[in-house]
């Protein structure tokens, strides 16, 4: 009879389904894990030490780069803790702005988790799907902030302008017929608003596509059920937060619990899993792109009826208008010393969070004083998601590994930094 | 239940369970709560904090390390100014402190029962940075330890696998610490003579872009005035 042995298996990090650059190694008992080891850090830029070296306000660019699905999310909780700092307050209009963002991000972060997460097991179709879609939601990006992705919108004391009175249309190509062109510009006659109102109304109808696909599929139960357990004891045990500690079962969820933003003024729902599987974060995350449209939708309704400032008026923090400077010397002092120096806020350290797609996404700030923060750290949410990767994946099959990745939602951006 | 009262509760029973521990302190600021406790009592306080159920801080949101060599130091004197560049007046050395504070680790702790935040800190020696690892409190400490003695090089006594984590490997060096430069030691390149990647001595200079400045006139604090200007032309800000 043959010697079997047990051997090591590189996973990655050039693997499609290592969903960026994880390098895993994985030894193995035949096809069961026997032992996994991720090695991380391939996409480590030292963000933490970058923003130490700037002006506070020039970080804010960075945060979209940690976890580049969810990008308003971690400007959001980087700026709540510079105004944490300051001690100062974003006007009502930005802070339901800011919670329609949260949530488009939110929509936009779970489509491209269920994109790949049902690539990874074998749909091809979900991917199409989730990415048509994601499309819309880039364009409101884009619309509000020129970017389709790295958007630098939110900034400490408000967003960087108010939601455009017209939304992006195609424009027409000697290529595309004129048919097609008029029904793709349908939705986008009027403002971001009424395109925004038009994509959650429609949005619930495309979230039952996806679960037509998905959520009886026989292949996709087989590969989801009762893989990648956690219970609930172990979930806090190991940092869990978001979809994968309410997966477990806990009703943990910032935006409930510790209000921000405008989210105490909406009405929405916490879906909770009870198995703490690969398929009840499934479900909880599908449930929550209804209630991300729900909230959406109530905040286009207080955004229609309530304009006013989207920034703070405090010109030691914010820019001043542009007009201003034309002829006001104090504004134009201000310009200048808010764009070469920057704002000093005083000594102390903060802690902010939010409830990023992905689970806490929190900022640690020490200051000292200076125009640039002493320390930051950021608590991203997939750091000890994926340190929980070998408790996770031990004694399952090879084929498991793939599902227990992209049920965690890893995106390196964040996870290295 | 406001985070106000909450928060009161959760110092009446930090006094309540941690008077036998020498040499706590707290602070609140900004509606944050942080515990100082003694490098030595680190390990017998979490238990403590995870354990008791008046506390029951279940998870650790957050382990970091944070170096204190230049806090509180500005960068920029015009009085030493040079032409070359904005990095003229910067100095890069390290300042004179006294090496028993110079690191600190931060844990950051959440109690989903009672839906409080605590922060404790101990601070560490520079010539021996060791503590005891909470791997054994939470074991979801483990690569937040590991991610500290990377950037930081902070020994955690008791952990199970303290490697580098976030850099490359076989990196020298502790990347975040004050004294380690901004651009790197070393860069890498391929070389087509070796065939293989070489490392080298950076090629670049260290520049600043912005200038660090501490403003200690309150400017940014509410109802802030400038003073009536003296006599204009000497003012050297």
């Amino acid at each position: 009879m043959a010697e079997i042995r047990n051997y090591t298996l590189n996973f990655g990090p050039q693997h499609p389904a290592a969903h960026g650059v994880l390098r895993l190694v994985l030894e193995m008992d035949g096809e069961v894990i026997d032992r996994a080891d991720p090695h991380i850090g391939l996409l480590h830029r030292a963000t933490e030490k970058l923003a130490e070296s700037k002006p506070y306000n020039q970080s804010i660019g960075y945060m979209d780069r940690l976890d580049y699905v969810s990008m308003m999310c971690n400007e959001h909780g980087y700026v709540r803790a510079i105004e944490k700092l300051l001690g100062i307050e974003a006007p009502e209009r930005a802070q339901y702005i800011r919670t329609m963002f949260d949530e488009i991000t939110r929509i936009l972060n779970h489509l491209m988790w269920l994109g790949t997460h049902a690539l990874d097991v074998g749909a091809m179709t979900m991917f199409l799907y989730c990415f048509r879609e994601r499309e819309d939601l880039m364009d409101c990006y884009e619309a509000v902030s020129g970017a389709r992705m790295h958007a630098t919108y939110y900034r400490p004391g408000g967003v960087y302008r108010d939601l455009p009175e017209h939304m992006t249309r195609y424009e027409e190509s000697h290529l595309g017929d004129a048919a097609e062109l008029k029904r793709r510009n349908a939705a986008r006659e009027g403002s971001l608003l009424d395109f925004i109102e038009d994509f959650v109304d429609r949005f619930p109808g495309l979230v039952d596509e996806y679960e037509n696909l998905l959520t009886d599929n026989r292949i996709w139960k087989q590969r989801t059920v009762g893989i990648g357990v956690v219970t609930p004891e172990r979930a806090m045990q190991l940092g869990f937060t978001g979809p994968m500690l309410r997966g477990s079962g806990i009703a943990w969820d910032l935006r409930k619990k510790q209000p921000y933003a405008a989210y105490d003024e909406v009405d929405f729902d916490i879906p909770l899993g009870t198995n703490g599987d690969c398929y009840d974060r499934y479900l909880v995350r599908v449930e929550e792109f209804r209630q991300s449209a729900r909230i959406i939708k109530q905040c286009v309704k207080w955004l229609r009826e309530n304009p006013g400032p989207v920034m703070l008026d405090d010109h030691k923090v914010t820019p001043p208008k542009r007009a201003d400077m034309k002829d006001d010397m104090e504004a134009l002092i201000h310009h200048f010393k808010l764009f070469t120096e920057g704002y000093c806020p005083p000594p102390g350290e903060v802690y902010a969070a939010v409830e990023a797609p992905k689970g806490e996404f929190g900022c640690y700030i020490v200051s000292d004083g200076a125009n640039k923060p002493y320390r930051l750290k950021i608590r991203a949410p997939g750091f000890p998601h994926l340190a929980a990767m070998d408790e996770m994946a031990r004694g399952h099959m090879l084929a498991d590994v793939v599902a227990i990745i992209g049920t965690m939602d890893v995106v390196f951006g964040e996870i290295d930094r | 239940m406001t985070l106000e009262d909450r928060l009161d509760e959760l110092e009446e029973s930090l006094e309540e369970q941690l008077e036998d521990v020498d040499g706590c302190t707290r602070s609140r600021e900004r509606g944050e709560l942080t515990l100082t406790v003694p490098r030595e009592s680190l390990l017998d306080v979490m238990r403590v904090l995870r354990g008791n159920s008046d506390l029951a801080f279940e998870q650790c949101i957050d382990v970091c390390g944070v170096d204190y060599a230049t806090y509180g130091e500005s960068e920029w004197i015009t009085s030493t100014a040079a032409n070359a560049g904005f990095g003229r007046g910067v100095s890069r050395e390290l300042p004179e402190m006294d090496p028993k504070d110079r690191f600190a680790a931060v844990y950051h702790l959440l109690s989903v029962a009672k839906n409080v935040r605590l922060r404790v800190k101990t601070f560490l020696d520079a010539d021996r940075p060791i503590v005891d690892s909470v791997v054994p409190v939470w074991a979801g400490a483990l690569w937040f330890e590991r991610e500290a003695f990377d950037l930081y090089g902070i020994m955690f006594a008791g952990h199970p696998d303290l490697r580098r984590i976030l850099t490359d490997y076989g990196f020298i060096g502790h990347p975040f610490r004050k004294d380690f430069p901004l651009i790197g030691q070393v860069e890498m390149r391929y070389d087509a003579e070796q065939k293989r990647v070489v490392y080298e001595p950076v090629s670049i200079e260290p520049r600043t872009l912005v200038p660090r400045v501490i403003r200690e006139d309150g400017r940014y604090e509410a109802g802030w005035k400038p003073e009536p200007a003296e006599e204009a032309g000497h003012d050297d800000g």
